[in-house]
């Protein structure tokens, strides 16, 4: 089976006057469905990385392939688009629209996709909703929930377009340990019966293994790859 | 599209005090403009109806000053289609006789049904007094003229033409036509009297007179009047040739009005786009996050653009009623000792609907650098800087 994605020999350089390289040549493969960690100190390049393959940021050279297709020299609808149908993004800080409901920021994907709200997708996102354990709260607005609750509900925002990519950085690092805990077993839980891949930055080690794959980075280079499928 | 304007319309109901401030800010500017304009319009047109209200606006004479011309008759049927209120008139410098003394007087003849239209005679004169009858002697006085000479209602005094023929004539009224060069020196007739002092025959006027609906086109139409009658013998006098110090004070009037009003358009659009690109700086984390969602550049424009339309569209409905409030308040309270208001307002709803249309483009023009600012907005940026 091919790989979901695919980087090669990339790397990212910051500022014109004073060059700062935060990755050196890196190369990555990633696996459908697999469960990767990302470690690496702050600093090291792994976020630079991860939005990197997210598309949000596009690297100095080297090239990026997503889901069979070059992304480094797409045009930015071209990715958006891209972004919208194929990966789901779950940030550290939530990123919840706070003008929105629960209920709305997880359907805020599907409504930038274009696509008519029906009764199926309204079953799909309460059944999400369901699944990360928010139908209690699902029409408040973001902006009055917890820490934990906004996550789950940027976890079911990931979700909500069947991406087959979701690309979490530090989804837990705000969060207590129990509740970091129940975050990672729901990833998993996702990976497992929806078959979607992840790839997670995180600064514990002890979520770290219980992926599939931990890559370390340090200084801009893949440092360590430790794959236990 | 949908979706812009979902979001234009839930950022702006979930900031309503910043939401209420702008719209208010527009209502202002608009509720201003929208005064300035009416005020303006209304001191143009009371301004207009003092000064030409009751006079000629296009006057078709003799070619050669103070003669008569032929054939008025045909002139007049052909053009009554062309212009609502025509009339003729026989008019020349005459003298009154009173007691021992000789004056010198306007006697202006006319055909009294149709140059009421005009002048409104009938409006004018004075307690006691009426129109003369067509084919009598009778005449109407200016006010000065009796007071000058003491005359009153019902005196019988002659009249000297310039030829010297003397004809009695009998005054039946006073009038006050505001106008002190008139009120002093006109004596109104039918055209009969006038014809007789005069000695004119009966095909003869010395001028046909006529109002038109828009006194700003006199120019063309009298143009147009000249080329269709077509004779040599007549000249036509339009009243902007005569009166070019009040035209220049109008168009003045109506420049420094309009420039009023463009600047606070202007400020209207400024602030407005002062306020939204701040709100854009407000919005980049909800901009920055929808863009790594996959929202494309144009969506994410549309969304500022869809807050200044909705803005503009409050703004403007709300200052449309500001600016009637004003117009009512000043038309209430600034007020002539006699009660009447200071300046007549004229409400005009045309004005007022194009004053709204103005807040809805120009707030829409004012969202237009917040638009791009959000369309450049890269997703990245916020990300790492939170």
């Amino acid at each position: 089976m091919g790989n979901i994605i695919n980087l090669s020999k990339v790397s990212k350089i910051y500022g014109t006057a004073v060059k700062t390289q935060v990755l050196y040549d890196v190369d990555l493969a990633i696996k459908p469905k697999s469960f990767n960690g990302i470690i690496g100190a702050s600093g090291s390049g792994k976020s630079t990385l991860l939005n990197i393959v997210g598309t949000l940021d596009r690297p100095t050279f080297g090239e990026v392939e997503i889901n069979g297709i070059r992304t480094d020299q797409m045009k930015k609808n071209d990715l958006a688009k891209l972004r919208n149908e194929t990966i789901g993004f779950i940030f550290q800080f939530h990123y919840l629209l706070p003008e929105f409901t629960a209920f709305e920021n997880v359907l805020m994907p599907h409504f930038i996709k274009g696509q008519k709200f029906d009764k199926r997708m309204n079953d799909r996102a309460h059944e999400l909703m369901e699944l990360v354990g928010l139908s209690k709260v699902k029409n408040n607005l973001a902006g009055n929930m917890s820490g934990g609750q906004q996550q789950r509900t940027a976890i079911a925002r990931a979700l909500i377009n069947n991406p087959r990519i979701i690309l979490a950085d530090e989804p837990t690092g705000n969060l207590d340990s129990e509740t970091t805990e129940v975050i990672y077993d729901l990833l998993r839980d996702i990976n497992k019966k929806l078959e979607t891949t992840f790839v997670i930055i995180t600064h514990d080690r002890r979520i770290a293994e219980k992926t599939d794959r931990i890559i370390e980075i340090k200084d801009g280079r893949i440092y360590n790859d430790f794959s236990r499928i | 599209m949908k979706l812009a304007f979902r979001i234009a319309l839930r950022f702006l109901s979930s900031n309503k005090g910043q939401t209420f401030l702008i719209t208010l800010g527009i209502a202002i500017g608009i509720s201003v403009q929208i005064f300035i304009g009416s005020l303006i319009e209304g001191l143009q047109i009371s301004l207009l109806d003092t000064t030409i209200g009751r006079s000629s606006h296009i006057t078709i004479a003799a070619s050669e000053k103070n003669e008569p011309f032929n054939d008025y008759e045909a002139v007049l049927n052909q053009l009554s289609n062309q212009v609502e209120k025509m009339t003729p008139t026989l008019t020349g410098g005459a003298f009154i006789k009173t007691d021992d003394k000789t004056n010198q007087i306007l006697l202006r003849g006319f055909d009294l049904a149709s140059a009421d239209q005009i002048y409104r005679f009938s409006e004018a004169v004075l307690e006691g007094g009426r129109l003369p009858a067509p084919g009598t002697n009778e005449v109407l006085m200016g006010v000065t003229l009796s007071e000058d000479y003491n005359i009153e209602i019902g005196d019988t005094l002659e009249i000297l033409s310039p030829a010297g023929q003397l004809t009695e004539i009998k005054v039946v009224g006073f009038f006050d036509l505001e106008v002190a060069a008139i009120n002093a020196s006109w004596v109104v007739s039918g055209l009969d009297l006038s014809r007789t002092v005069f000695d004119f025959d009966e095909n003869q006027v010395t001028a046909l007179e006529s109002q038109i609906e828009e006194p700003f086109d006199s120019d063309l139409i009298a143009t147009q009047m000249q080329t269709d009658v077509n004779r040599e013998d007549l000249r036509f006098d339009d009243w902007k040739a005569q009166n070019e110090a009040l035209l220049s004070g109008l168009s003045g009037q109506s420049t420094s009005s309009l420039m009023i009003q463009v600047f606070v358009v202007i400020s209207v659009v400024l602030g407005i786009a002062s306020v939204l690109a701040i709100s854009v700086l407000q919005k980049s984390r909800q901009i920055g996050i929808l863009k790594a969602m996959g929202i494309n550049d144009r969506t994410s424009s549309l969304v500022f653009l869809f807050q200044g339309f909705l803005l503009g569209i409050l703004g403007g409905l709300l200052g449309i009623l500001f600016g009637l409030g004003l117009l009512v308040v000043f038309s209430k309270f600034a007020l002539n000792p006699d009660g009447t208001p200071v300046v007549p307002i004229f409400i005009n709803y045309r004005f007022m609907m194009l004053s709204g249309l103005i807040a809805v483009v120009s707030s829409t023009f004012a969202s237009i650098i917040p638009a791009l600012k959000s369309r450049k907005l890269s997703p990245i940026e916020v990300i790492k800087n939170g």
